[in-house]
């Protein structure tokens, strides 16, 4: 029952062995209503410099709850009641964050660790620009830098994510749900932060824009070296994106392994039912976002693309899938 | 959800609900159908309710067991004591007796408004909001005009141009009726128009339910609380607007309320004199009503309004109680 | 740009609305304003000239031949030229005489308080709002109290306590009578002097009722993702109070601003008959009192078109706040 959760498990072959950047010690977040909600239960693992760790796991698992809480983003009635989440700086020094002063989680927030929200919708301030949203991340984490390096600056990382920089003086209901997401990832490499979590980043979006924003990360990710934790219920797309996979389910981490290794030979019941829930329409998993030409071999349940949409999707397949 | 992981665990029984991020409701407060459409019980509410039926029960008691409030008397603006225990006007009438009948006055000119008003509002904006089209751009404009066009301005020229002895309370009502439901019909136009759009009205219309069935079975109920709290709004507001108008001697000839007596008592120079017993408590009366109803609102509010619902600050017992006190007092909130 | 012509189209439909109302009022009432009117204008000398009937009959109905459409095109070109009649009350002042020296007070003293109640209700409920769950809370039920204080017993209260009892201020009037009226210091502050117990009824009586409003918003607005978001971005937090969420949560009461504006002005007219203010709403009730018909629907038409002028006002200032008014599809 109780899977090997040993959070120093390698990253998945290919990427070289990397310091952890960030260690997670038997967490517990605990929604004082009554009854309390244990919402995280013990929950440990590293993320290593460079890695995607993706998060899977029903809505409702508490795999939101555990991101919020490295960032001590939770309100009452959420509670960390025990447990340490600790940053290791690049420059070597070790941050416990659940013990961060106010201002000093304030400073840390963003400049080191930045969030990518869900709600592609939501998470801009539908009344200021584009521009006055990028550049109040500037003002405050950079107070010293010129007007004119803040605009450059935002311009770099509009260009990063593929948004032309012009499109800053748009207000956010001006631009398409995955521009949107773009704008917010843009937001979220301001700083050149060495962790980045994200929070269903693509799931409100069709899957072609999905694709393209995925591609992106990847990109980013290998040009820029941050880590990410990827959060989302879709776990073959886990199996595309990340390094490694921590199964959640009803608050634990039930199996944390090489994504490889849990496509291959899931262990605990539960990842082989979230594997198995997904139809199977796509044969060469994993061929088409990591083009390192190793196709995983199929289960035996797969199927062969069958249905009205599987001929489309063939197609997007094979031209790239972008836009 | 505190029990094991069962080991038949799987996408089928996971809990329901429980958004990450989102506070599951207690199970034991939780509460379902017609229960959810009252307000819990928390002080506000029983202030609010204490207040108004008090002062119900004085307007409607009181004028039986008070004297005659137009009795003169030559004892003119004494103070309070032992024989009028609210003092006497400039022409000898007791204060509390005046007081009682104008209580009630007040009161019945407030209900029968705020009824009125509120059949008027829910007419335009629930019908309007339902039906669409053309009808809902004829109404929302027709409110939106009738709101904009300051109310009581409208209600004293039409009170000018009204000889004073036909001018009843039921005129009164009327006019603060018709210049009073705008601001309503525009709320429940909004509630009527998301409730519209809900799975079950959908398919209550696609099943080829009559639209005024509709409207009764499925709308209305939904859009009880809101109703409610815009009667209550109507009431507040009849109430006042009564009062000025009667406080400008514009007031229903056949009637005594509370505004009429502020408008003696300014006419007699109480406030120079000041005789404060003869017009703080009419006002007092208003006030204290207008506050009890607006409690009553503000409980409404929050089940409108989910969200301003104040979180429970209940140091349950702490599920992690492995976790040592110091550790566990450590709050995310930053 | 649509946003602003559907705006201005409204706007011009409430006017014509207000101008037929005002036009079909003394016509369904009962009784013949236009004879009392004559009487009047008789017992005050005036001479009773055939184009002065003719232009009260015009205003307020009569048994003429000519047809209602008639009328009604005659009563809306004397309206265009701004000829609201002959004041009987202040004979022979002509109607647009008496409101333009009595609207300049109004105008001043109401929206100065206006605004004053608004920018101050808008700023307490950002911060009661945003700092929901401390000892602020226990504000709340004291704007309630406000809001259900009748204008006018305020206005009572006020005096009684701040001038009649403290002697603080004066009691009546919007300046000092043996003062010559004029752009001259000690005229203006003797008007701001009498007018700081006007304004101050209109600000507390009002204050609370934008206070609730805001805080409301302010607490629905907390829970949104963009605050999440500006959390996690490190922002300090009265920049997330501010820029995210009070910039946010002030919409509603901006684009509420036209319901809440009749209920100032309705309590001001009281407010202004409290303290014998030399306004527009102490004006109409003596028109009221000395059945000055053509005077009594000048004022109307007049405070209808101020505050519509003033709805316009914040309606094009919301499309100024919120981008997406500005969306051209």
């Amino acid at each position: 029952m109780t899977p090997d959760l040993s959070p120093d498990t390698a990253p998945a072959p290919g990427t070289a062995p990397q310091a952890p950047v960030l260690t997670v010690r038997d967490l517990n977040v605990v929604y004082q209503s009554d009854p309390p909600v244990h919402a995280v239960r013990d929950i440990s693992f590293t993320l290593h410099r460079g890695e995607i760790l993706g998060l899977a796991g029903e809505s409702g698992c508490g795999k939101s709850t555990l991101a919020y809480a490295i960032n001590r983003l939770h309100e009452w009635p959420a509670d960390v009641t025990s447990g340490s989440v600790t940053f290791h700086d690049r420059d070597g020094q070790d941050l416990d964050l659940l013990a961060l002063g106010r201002e000093q989680l304030r400073r840390f927030r963003w400049s080191k660790l930045s969030m990518v929200f869900q709600g592609a919708m939501n998470a801009l301030n539908p009344v200021t620009s584009v521009r006055a949203q990028l550049e109040d991340v500037l003002t405050t984490h950079r107070p010293g830098m010129s007007k004119q390096d803040r605009r450059a600056r935002c311009a770099e990382v509009l260009e990063l994510v593929g948004v032309e920089p012009r499109r800053m003086n748009s207000y956010p209901h001006e631009l398409s749900g995955g521009m949107r997401q773009r704008v917010m990832i843009a937001m979220a490499l301001l700083l050149d932060p060495q962790v980045m979590i994200m929070d269903e980043p693509t799931t409100a979006l069709d899957v072609l824009v999905q694709r393209g924003i995925l591609r992106e990360i990847l990109r980013l990710r290998e040009e820029l070296g941050f880590a990410v934790i990827f959060i989302t219920h879709d776990l073959p797309l886990l199996l595309e994106l990340s390094d490694r996979i921590a199964v959640m389910l009803r608050g634990e981490i039930v199996e944390c392994e090489a994504a490889e290794t849990i496509y291959r030979q899931p262990r605990h019941p539960y990842a082989r039912r979230l594997l198995d829930s997904f139809p199977r329409l796509t044969g060469e998993r994993g061929a088409f976002l990591r083009d390192d030409g190793q196709a995983a071999p199929k289960t035996v349940r797969d199927t062969t693309p069958t249905g009205p949409g599987a001929a489309d999707r063939e197609q997007v397949r094979s031209d790239g899938g972008v836009r | 959800m505190t029990s094991l992981i069962p080991s038949s665990s799987g996408l089928e029984d996971l809990p329901p609900g429980a958004e990450p991020g989102a506070v599951p409701a207690p199970a034991s407060t939780r509460r379902t159908g017609w229960r959810a459409m009252l307000p819990s019980w928390t002080p506000k509410l029983a202030v609010g309710l204490g207040l108004v039926v008090a002062i119900a029960l004085f307007g409607l008691i009181g004028p039986v067991l008070a004297g005659d409030p137009d009795t003169i008397r030559n004892i003119s603006l004494t103070a309070p004591s032992g024989d009028h225990w609210l003092g006497t006007t400039q022409t000898g009438q007791d204060v509390l007796d005046q007081l009682t009948h104008a209580t009630r006055g007040s009161l019945q000119i407030g209900l029968l408004v705020g009824v009125m008003a509120t059949v008027l509002s829910a007419v335009f904006g629930v019908i309007g909001g339902y039906v669409g089209g053309i009808v809902d751009e004829a109404f929302s404009l027709f409110s939106n005009v009738m709101l904009v066009i300051p109310g009581l301005p409208l209600v004293i020229v039409i009170s000018g141009f009204v000889p004073a002895d036909q001018r009843g309370s039921w005129t009164i009502a009327l006019v603060l009726a018709v210049t009073g439901w705008a601001a309503s019909a525009r709320v429940l136009r909004a509630q009527t128009l998301s409730v519209r759009n809900r799975d079950y009205v959908a398919a209550a219309r696609v099943a080829g339910e009559k639209p005024w069935r509709v409207i009764c079975v499925e709308i209305v109920p939904n859009l009880l609380p809101v109703l409610a709290s815009q009667f209550v709004f109507a009431v507040i507001a009849a109430i006042l607007s009564e009062a000025g108008l009667s406080f400008l001697g514009l007031g229903a000839s056949n009637s005594s309320t509370l505004g009429t007596m502020l408008y003696f008592a300014q006419n007699g120079f109480a406030l120079q004199r000041e005789a404060w017993w003869w017009f703080v408590p009419p006002g007092l009366i208003i006030a204290v009503f207008g506050c009890g109803l607006a409690l009553i609102n503000l409980s409404l509010d929050e089940i409108i309004n989910p969200r301003l619902r104040r979180p429970v600050r209940k140091r349950a017992a702490r599920a992690a109680s492995g976790s040592s006190r110091n550790s566990a007092v450590r709050s995310t909130a930053a | 740009m649509r946003y602003y012509a559907r705006k201005f189209g409204f706007y011009l439909v409430a006017l014509w609305a207000a101008v037929t109302l005002n036009f079909f009022i003394p016509r369904m009432m009962p009784g013949n304003p236009v004879d009392i009117l004559m009487a009047k204008l008789q017992q005050r000398g005036g001479t009773v000239d055939p184009s002065v009937r003719r232009s009260y009959e015009l205003l307020l109905g009569a048994d003429r031949s000519d047809s209602l459409v008639q009328q009604y095109v005659s009563y809306l070109g004397n309206l265009l030229h701004g000829d609201f009649g002959v004041s009987v009350s202040s004979y022979p002042a002509k109607v647009s005489d008496v409101i333009g020296q009595s609207l300049p007070w109004t105008i001043v003293l109401i929206g100065m308080a206006t605004l004053i109640s608004f920018v101050l209700g808008l700023v307490l409920g950002t911060v009661v709002g945003w700092k929901r769950g401390t000892w602020l809370d226990s504000i709340i039920p004291s704007t309630t109290v406000l809001a259900a204080v009748p204008y006018f017993w305020l206005a009572l209260i006020l005096a009684a306590l701040l001038s009649s009892t403290l002697h603080w201020f004066p009691l009546l009037g919007g300046y000092d009578v043996s003062l010559s009226m004029g752009w001259n210091w000690p005229f203006i502050s003797s008007a701001i002097y009498h007018g700081i117990l006007p304004a101050l009824t209109v600000v507390i009586s009002s204050v609370g009722g934008w206070l609730l409003g805001m805080r409301n918003m302010m607490v629905s607005t907390a829970a949104e993702d963009y605050i999440l978001t500006a959390r996690a971005k490190g922002l300090r937090g009265n920049r997330i109070m501010i820029r995210y969420a009070a910039r946010n949560a002030a919409l509603p009461s901006v684009a509420g601003f036209a319901t809440s504006l009749g209920f100032v002005v309705s309590g001001s007219v009281i407010t202004e008959q409290v303290f014998s203010y030399p306004g527009i709403g102490g004006r109409l009730l003596q028109a009221v009192e000395n059945n000055d018909y053509a005077l009594m629907q000048g004022i109307f038409l007049v405070i209808t078109v101020a505050v519509l002028g003033a709805n316009l006002l914040v309606d094009l200032l919301y499309g100024l706040i919120d981008p997406r008014t500005r969306v051209s599809n």
